[in-house]
C-alpha cells in the first residue's frame, strides 16, 4: 500500500513557482531519500504534506486519506522533524515528550517507558536539563525522539543531518533505518551518502521538478558504464600512451582517463608490450554525487 | 487539549510573567486603600508649601470611597501591564516555530486556540480578584464598604472590560505575525472606543462605558444604563473568539 502519494502539486510564491507537477508516491516500509539542492522545493513539499502550505494544484493524500491545509486529519498518522526544530526552551526534554505523548492521547504509563526508551535511543537519557541550554544538535535528537514518540505511520524528517558531527550522523542514519520496520520513511537532504546508506527509493527535486525517480539501483543503473582511470609513473610514458590512444583524457600530471570501458584490454595489452611502469588503474565507482550533477547541468 | 493547557500553564509560570503579574496586582491592591491612608499626612506635610502658593487646605474626610477611586484609577494601568506581557503568547510561538510539532502531531488548532485564551481569561480572573479582595479587605478594616453601592456590579463591569479588552487581543493575534502588530491592533480598538465615547450619544453602546466603576459607586449612575454597553461587550468578545479560531485555522505557521 501507498503511505503518501503526491499527484501533480503545484505550489507558487507570488511570482515564483517553488513546485511543478510533482508527482510521486512512497509505498508502506520504505525509506524514501527526497534529494535536491538547497531551495529547490524539499522543505515546502514536505510542509504541503503536513498541511502547514496550501498548494496552487494536485492532490496529497497520507494513509489513504486526502491532506487539507490548516486542521489536517493526516497529521495524526505523521511524525514530523522539521531543519531546525525548534521547542518550549523552558522544559526539559522528559517534560517535552511528556506533552507530546499527552497531545496523542497515549496512557501515562505508556508515556513514561516510551520517554526513557527514545531518550535512550536519541542519547539524551543524561541531559535532563532545560533545552534552553541544548546545542543544535541536541535540538536535532530531541526533534527525532518527538517525531518518533507517537509512533506514527509516516516519519518525515527534512534534512535530519545537515546539524550532526560524523558520529550523531551515523547514529541518526542507524534510527532511521530500524524505524523503517514500524514505520515509513520521508526524508530530505543533499548529502548524497546518507542517501546511498539507507534509501530504498529516490527522487531528485531540481528547480521544484522531479527529474530522477526509482529505486536506488535502478537510479544508479541509469547513470553510463563507471570510468577507468589510470595512472603511470613517469610522464613520458604518460605521453607515450596518450598519443598512442587519443580518446584517453588526461586528468591530473601522470593521470589518463577512460570512459569507454570497452578499450580497457586494448590499453592493458598495450602496457604489457611495451612494459610501461604503472602506479594505478582503478574503476570508478558511478556515484550519486556524478549523477546528481548531471541532473542538475553542472 | 488538557496537555497544552498544562504546557501554558508551565510556560506562564516559568518564564516568569506569573510572579511579575502577581507582584503588581498585589502592590496594586495593597496601595489602593494605603494612598487613602496616606492622604491626611501627606495633605499635612504638604500644606505649608501649599500655603505659600495660595491654597488653603482644608480638612479632608478619608473613606473607603478614596481608596476605590485608586482602584479604579490603578487597574487599568493593571490591565495594561497584563496585555502587554501576554501579548506575545501567540506571535513568539509562530516566530520560533515551537507550534508546528504541536499542530503536525495532530492536535487541532481550536484547542490551542482556546487554551491559550482560557489561560489569560483564567489569570486575569484570578488576578483581579486578588487586587480586588485585598483592596476591599483593608476597606472593610479602616472604613466601611456600605457607602458605596453597586460595588459588585462596578467590580464584575471592569472585569468583563478586562475580558473584552484580552478577547480583542487573541483575535489580534491569529491575524497578526509580531507582538507589536497586536499591540497595535489591541490598543488602536481600544484608543478607538475611547475616542468614540466623547459623543454622548454612543458612549452608552461602547464596552468602554464599563470601566466608569466610580459613577456606579457614587451613585451618579443608573446600573441600567449600563446594558446595552454589556451587550455589546458580551457579542464583541464572542465575535473575536469565534474569529480568531477562523483566522487561525488558516493561518500560516
Amino acid at each position: 500500500m501507498e503511505m503518501l502519494t503526491l499527484s501533480h502539486i503545484e505550489k507558487r510564491f507570488g511570482e515564483k513557482q517553488v513546485l511543478r507537477d510533482v508527482s510521486f508516491s512512497v509505498p508502506e516500509h520504505t525509506v524514501f531519500g527526497f534529494v535536491g539542492q538547497n531551495g529547490a522545493g524539499k522543505t515546502t513539499a514536505m510542509k504541503l504534506i503536513l498541511g502547514l502550505l496550501a498548494s496552487d494544484g494536485g492532490e496529497i493524500s497520507v494513509n489513504g486519506m486526502k491532506v487539507h491545509y490548516g486542521n489536517s486529519a493526516t497529521n495524526q498518522f505523521v511524525g514530523y522533524l522539521p531543519d531546525v526544530p525548534e521547542f518550549y526552551s523552558y522544559m526539559t526534554p522528559t517534560e517535552y515528550l511528556r506533552f507530546c505523548g499527552e497531545i496523542n492521547g497515549m496512557p501515562a504509563k505508556e508515556i513514561k517507558v516510551r520517554c526513557e526508551e527514545l531518550l535512550c535511543l536519541v542519547g539524551l537519557e543524561k541531559d535532563n536539563r532545560r533545552i534552553k541550554g541544548f546545542s543544535r544538535g541536541m535540538k536535532q535528537r530531541l526533534g527525532i525522539a518527538q517525531a518518533l514518540f507517537g509512533r506514527p505511520k509516516l516519519l518525515i524528517c527534512d534534512e535530519p543531518t545537515s546539524a550532526l558531527d560524523p558520529s550523531g550522523r551515523k547514529e541518526l542514519l542507524d534510527i532511521l533505518v530500524n524505524a523503517k520496520e514500524q514505520t515509513t520513511v520521508l526524508f530530505s537532504t543533499h548529502i548524497l551518502s546518507d542517501v546511498e546508506h539507507i534509501c530504498d527509493e529516490i527522487a531528485f527535486l531540481h528547480n521544484g521538478r522531479i527529474v530522477l525517480q526509482g529505486s536506488l539501483e535502478e537510479v544508479r543503473t541509469i547513470k553510463k558504464t563507471a570510468a577507468t582511470e589510470l595512472e603511470l609513473e613517469r610522464s613520458e610514458d604518460t605521453q607515450t600512451l596518450s598519443s598512442a590512444f587519443p580518446h584517453l583524457i588526461s586528468t591530473g600530471r601522470n593521470t589518463l582517463l577512460l570512459e569507454d570501458a570497452e578499450r580497457l584490454p586494448d590499453i592493458l595489452y598495450y602496457l604489457a608490450d611495451k612494459r610501461l611502469p604503472v602506479l594505478r588503474i582503478e574503476r570508478q565507482e558511478a556515484s550519486l554525487e556524478e549523477l546528481f550533477m548531471e541532473v542538475v547541468g553542472k | 487539549m488538557r496537555a497544552f493547557l498544562r504546557k501554558e500553564w508551565m510556560e506562564f509560570c516559568r518564564t516568569g510573567r506569573l510572579l511579575i503579574l502577581l507582584l503588581i496586582f498585589t502592590l496594586f491592591g495593597i496601595m489602593n486603600p494605603a494612598l487613602a491612608k496616606l492622604t491626611p499626612w501627606l495633605m499635612e506635610t504638604l500644606s505649608e508649601s501649599l500655603v505659600d502658593t495660595g491654597l488653603v487646605p482644608t480638612a479632608v474626610t478619608i473613606d473607603a470611597m478614596t481608596s476605590w477611586a485608586q482602584f479604579y484609577k490603578n487597574i487599568p494601568v493593571g490591565l495594561i501591564i497584563f496585555i502587554l506581557i501576554s501579548s506575545g503568547g501567540f506571535t513568539a510561538e509562530y516566530q520560533k516555530g515551537t507550534l508546528i510539532p504541536v499542530v503536525t502531531k495532530g492536535l487541532s488548532r481550536r484547542k490551542i486556540v482556546l487554551a491559550k485564551a482560557l489561560v489569560m481569561f483564567a489569570t486575569w480572573t484570578a488576578l483581579y480578584l486578588l487586587c480586588f479582595g485585598i483592596t476591599y479587605g483593608y476597606n472593610a478594616y479602616f472604613w466601611d464598604n456600605g457607602i458605596a453601592s453597586d460595588l459588585l456590579l462596578a467590580a464584575v463591569l471592569t472585569w468583563l472590560f478586562g475580558v473584552w479588552v484580552i478577547a480583542l487581543l487573541v483575535f489580534f493575534s491569529a491575524i497578526a505575525q509580531s507582538g507589536t502588530q497586536v499591540l497595535l491592533g489591541t490598543g488602536g480598538v481600544v484608543m478607538g472606543g475611547y475616542i468614540l465615547s466623547m459623543f454622548p450619544k454612543l458612549s452608552t453602546f461602547l464596552p468602554v462605558k464599563l470601566m466608569d466603576g466610580m459613577s456606579l459607586l457614587q451613585g451618579a449612575d443608573n446600573p441600567d444604563h449600563y446594558s446595552a454597553s454589556i451587550a455589546v461587550a458580551g457579542l464583541m468578545i464572542l465575535l473575536c473568539m469565534v474569529l480568531a479560531v477562523v483566522f487561525f485555522d488558516r493561518k500560516r505557521l
